[in-house]
């Protein structure tokens, strides 16, 4: 298969994240588009470094899954506070940053 | 057609099927999973183009480790029963997928265009199939990228200490 291919399906999936973080108000989802569109660039990056025949885009890969991680984390432990005091992950009733 | 391009259409396709069901599904447990099969489905792309270490890194945590993450919260939350309509409706919703379909218009014309005249193009001609090994990805990352594979620590200890700290002030503010 050549690169074209998988730019195309990389293209189409950070898409799909984009529309979902555009038309889902659930925090929890719009978070799972994020993460929706960092695996996008990431197949980018593994097929731009096979067509290219090093291992440089997967190191790099790695380096996205390690933030992809920390963010998960991070923001996981922020929509859980946020519950605690709102009772809601709905990211248009959650409007104001004082707590 | 060969087996890889049959390949290639069937984890591509599973992995936009899964996608759309995300954004689509109404319960965020459905969401969750349907993302789980996604992550499966570009792992077996990974192994396609030949790494590996990407694909089994990406259905150990991916696939485990955040989704159960994800499916956890969700759990505790119990979000099932209170963002039934937590979705937009009507004219703006009509108006997010048509940017969606113009944003993905362009991602493919730069997909293809782009690569005419680029160095990317040409090596794709000259590089056979080469699969990328472990042994190689460990070398660039203790070597070339040693200080960015130790920022990297830096970044989860600050995620770390992030979460208890967030954890922390809330039940200091209970008692």
């Amino acid at each position: 298969m050549s690169l074209e291919y998988y730019l195309i399906l990389s293209a189409l999936l950070f898409t799909t994240g984009v529309i979902g973080v555009l038309i889902r108000r659930n925090a929890i989802i719009i978070f799972m588009c994020i993460e929706l569109m960092l695996n996008a660039a990431n197949l980018a990056f593994v097929a731009i470094s096979r067509s290219l025949g090093e291992a440089t885009g997967q190191v790099f890969v790695f380096f996205v899954m390690t933030v992809a991680a920390a963010e998960v984390a991070i923001g996981l432990a922020i929509i859980v506070s946020v519950f605690k005091h709102r009772q809601t992950v709905n990211v248009d009733e959650v409007n104001s940053l004082k707590g | 057609m060969n087996a890889e391009q049959i390949l290639f259409i069937l984890f591509g396709a599973v992995s936009l099927i899964g996608a759309i069901a995300v954004i689509s599904f109404r319960h965020p447990i459905y969401s969750a999973l349907s993302l789980i099969v996604t992550f499966f489905a570009q792992a077996g792309l990974f192994i396609l183009l030949g790494a590996h270490f990407v694909a089994a890194v990406q259905v150990i945590v991916y696939a485990g480790a955040i989704m159960v993450l994800f499916l956890f919260v969700i759990m505790l939350l119990n979000l099932g029963t209170l963002s039934v309509k937590g979705a937009l409706g009507g004219k703006l919703k009509g108006f997010a997928i048509i940017l969606g379909i113009l944003f993905a218009a362009e991602g493919i014309y730069i997909a293809v265009n782009s690569l005419n005249d680029t160095a990317v193009a040409s090596a794709e001609s000259t590089a056979a199939a080469v699969t990328t090994t472990t042994y190689d990805i460990g070398e660039l990352l203790f070597s070339k990228y040693l200080l960015p594979f130790e920022v990297t620590s830096l970044i989860l200890l600050a995620a770390l200490i992030g979460v208890i700290v967030l954890v922390k002030r809330d039940s200091q503010e209970e008692s």
